[in-house]
């Protein structure tokens, strides 16, 4: 029922699930406000507009979504690694590869297969060809003993790089001068969710780039919160994680567990291209990993790991990307810049400074409290 | 799982129903969408933001704008600047042809500009693209005369067909010049941010003044800034590119390469507002000043007469025909390496 966080008196749980994220969220949105007070317009109105940006506004809440989507896979998969012990900060390159395998698949098949066949090979050929560009950093890591850090980054720009060529070469789509590939055939592509809504009957639902892989999010969220907590696999990998000595002392080959979960996690993020690729932009553009890879290791640290964390932290990242457009465009003086700043602040006191107020708040609860509530410690 | 499928659904339905928006006509407003760059990026943005400035300070109609962080915005900012009432929105660089494309089609009532883009087809769409191949020609021919060395450098930003087609035209131009002269080429990187580190222009740059290279051009955005300074410091020569960057460093800027797409975004505007806006592609080249070379009093010293006068003869050439300059985007090749 309670958990220990030190010395001073423990928090009792309600109070770290729901008030300590409460004041986090009111400091930042309170620090924002000096900032915005600072450049000279009306804190209310610019925080109201984040807010209303992300939710109210025709369409919005699907672009809310459809950046969630993003934030969904790519801290999954930096979490998975990470219950290993294993810092993946390859994200990004394994995104590409994963949109690199749907093009290449989808450019050789064409609007041959039916969509029944060719969509689930789109998620899987996603998955794959993520899972391959992290299991070589992983094969290093595993028996060759290179730091899956600096080899996971390595690979970022060889993806890169291979993206290029290829997108600016063999792949382009003739006639034109973009980086980018021909538009997918109707079989091969993630519907977007208006126009699903649209055939259901619901005619003003704006349009935005939110597509069904959202919901392919939704259930990695599930499978990996089984993987981790629910299965053997899972049991082995927070086991090396958190000694990997003890592990290998236990019988669990480890250098074999550490492939598994770069496997893993290399797939989670090789799916995030369902979105942008098979869903949003219906053909490979370059960079359409967009930095969502990186921006994946806050989203996980957040989200604590956990994939209902992670699933809130998309949100709110999903919600400030979104909001911070509106803001920009709303406000004139507010320039795109000011808007990371604002958005930066928020991910800093909810994220980074996550239990600054954790003491002070214990111990103000403490006296509050009758001492009954707390059998466990007590305070000291 | 199934209900909160169900409440999202309901929620996304409820939420972001009631779009039916009727942009308001009638009265003139314009709208402008800067790409990744930036407004403020030294260079093609900065350009255009340029043109809208000269419109704005002109007509004192304000221009409301936008600068995408990212691919998605693209098109959620058009369709935002059309429902707050646009009647001219002109896009920024052919990353936003795919998303300006799909909202000309969507509003037929509204008139939309991009730049950089000549392959659409949409009757309220206007397009300017540039032959930016014709330009470099020139600047090639100015950098093969000036060269002592023998050896004239090339720094590109990101390795795009685009950037290969400012290196192929200088190459022919210096060919032109000069058989012999000896041509060095290096692209900056293969990812955006290739358009702005100016340290690895810097550093490329000396490469290539290490192997003989005394007149560099860049075609790289912010990391061109690294590429004019390398080459001031080296006391060698660099050729500025898409606005008139003689200044930077003057006696040390041989040239710029120009390219005015400041004059498509001041046009764009001025003729939506004259109600003179006609759909259609604009390729600007020599023959249209659209693409151009700079000679201003930071340079006057270093362009001798034969040098102008046989600049300004292949120009004459080119726009009669008599040159053909062969752009690297028709074919992806080069017929110079």
């Amino acid at each position: 029922m309670f958990k220990s966080l030190g010395t001073p008196p423990p928090l009792p749980r309600w109070a770290e699930v729901l008030l300590l994220p409460l004041i986090n969220i009111a400091v930042a949105f309170l620090a924002c406000a000096v900032v915005i007070w600072a450049l000279g317009e009306n804190p209310r109105e610019v925080l109201w507009t984040l807010f209303q940006g992300p939710f109210l506004y025709p369409g919005n809440l699907g672009y809310t979504l459809y950046y969630a989507t993003n934030f969904i896979f790519t801290g999954l998969a930096v979490a998975v690694a990470f219950h290993a012990k294993l810092f993946n900060i390859g994200g990004e390159g394994q995104v590409t590869l994963g949109g690199l395998g749907v093009g290449l698949l989808v450019m050789s098949l064409g609007p041959t297969l039916p969509a029944i066949l060719m969509v689930p090979m789109v998620i899987l050929v996603s998955a794959a060809f993520g899972a391959l560009w992290a299991l070589i950093p992983g094969y290093l890591q595993a028996y060759r003993g290179s730091h899956i850090v600096i080899t996971t980054i390595m690979f970022n720009f060889i993806a890169s790089a291979i993206m290029v060529s290829l997108l600016s070469g063999p792949m382009m789509q003739p006639g034109q001068m973009s980086p980018q590939t021909p538009p997918f055939p109707s079989n091969a592509v993630l519907h977007k969710t208006h126009d699903v809504l649209h055939w259901l009957g619901f005619d003003q639902v704006a349009n935005s780039p939110m597509n069904l892989s959202f919901f392919v999010a939704l259930l990695a969220l599930v499978g990996t919160w089984m993987l981790i907590w629910r299965t053997r696999l899972g049991y082995e990998i927070r086991g090396i994680g958190n000694n990997p000595d003890a592990a290998h002392y236990a019988g669990i080959r480890v250098p074999r567990i550490v492939l598994l979960t770069m496997a893993i996690s290399g797939a989670l993020a090789g799916m995030m291209a369902l979105n942008e690729v098979a869903g949003a932009q219906q053909r490979v553009i370059l960079n359409f990993s967009g930095q969502y890879g990186f921006v994946g290791i806050a989203v996980a640290l957040i989200g604590r790991n956990h994939p209902v964390g992670i699933l809130l932290a998309s949100l709110l990242f999903g919600a400030l990307y979104q909001g911070g457009t509106e803001i920009d465009f709303n406000y004139q003086s507010i320039t795109r810049e000011m808007v990371t700043l604002i958005q930066g602040l928020i991910i800093l006191f909810s994220g980074a400074l996550y239990y600054m107020f954790d003491p002070w708040l214990a111990r103000i609860l403490a006296l509050i409290l009758p001492r009954k509530a707390n059998p466990e410690g007590g305070p000291s | 799982m199934k209900t909160f499928l169900l409440a999202a659904a309901t929620a996304v339905a409820t939420v972001i129903a009631g779009s039916a928006f009727a942009a308001s006509h009638g009265n003139f407003k314009p709208a402008v969408i800067y790409d990744m760059g930036g407004k403020f990026d030294k260079s093609f943005n900065e350009s255009v933001y340029n043109g809208i400035k000269r419109f704005s300070d002109e007509t004192g109609i304000e221009v409301m704008e936008f600068e995408v962080t990212n691919e998605a915005q693209r098109e959620q900012a058009m369709r935002r600047m059309v429902q707050r009432g646009a009647t001219v929105v002109l896009g920024v660089g052919f990353g936003q042809a795919d998303a300006i494309n799909a909202v000309a089609g969507d509003n037929p009532d509204v008139n939309f500009s991009i730049i950089d883009v000549n392959w659409l087809n949409q009757p309220n769409l206007r397009q300017y693209a540039f032959k930016e191949h014709e330009g470099s020609y020139l600047v090639g021919m100015i950098a093969a005369s000036f060269s002592k060395s023998g050896t004239v450098g090339f720094v590109g930003g990101m390795d795009i067909p685009l950037i290969r087609a400012f290196e192929c035209g200088y190459q022919q131009g210096a060919r032109a010049a000069n058989a012999d002269i000896n041509l060095l080429g290096n692209m900056t990187g293969t990812t955006p941010a290739a358009w702005n580190d100016p340290a690895k222009g810097a550093e490329l740059t000396r490469s290539q003044i290490d192997r003989g290279a005394d007149v560099i051009y860049q075609a790289a955005g912010g990391t061109g800034v690294g590429v004019i300074q390398a080459a001031a410091d080296a006391g060698k020569y660099s050729i500025g590119v898409d606005s008139n960057q003689n200044h930077m460093a003057p006696g040390s800027v041989l040239t710029s390469m120009l390219k005015r797409v400041d004059v498509a975004a001041y046009n764009t505007m001025k003729d939506a507002m004259e109600g003179n806006f006609d759909a259609g592609v604009y390729n600007l080249g020599l023959a249209e000043n659209g693409v151009g070379w700079a000679l201003d009093e930071n340079n006057a010293a270093l362009i001798s007469d034969e040098m102008k006068a046989a600049v300004e003869d292949a120009a004459a050439k080119i726009i009669s025909g008599e040159i053909m300059v062969h752009d690297y985007r028709a074919d992806n090749t080069c017929p110079v390496s």
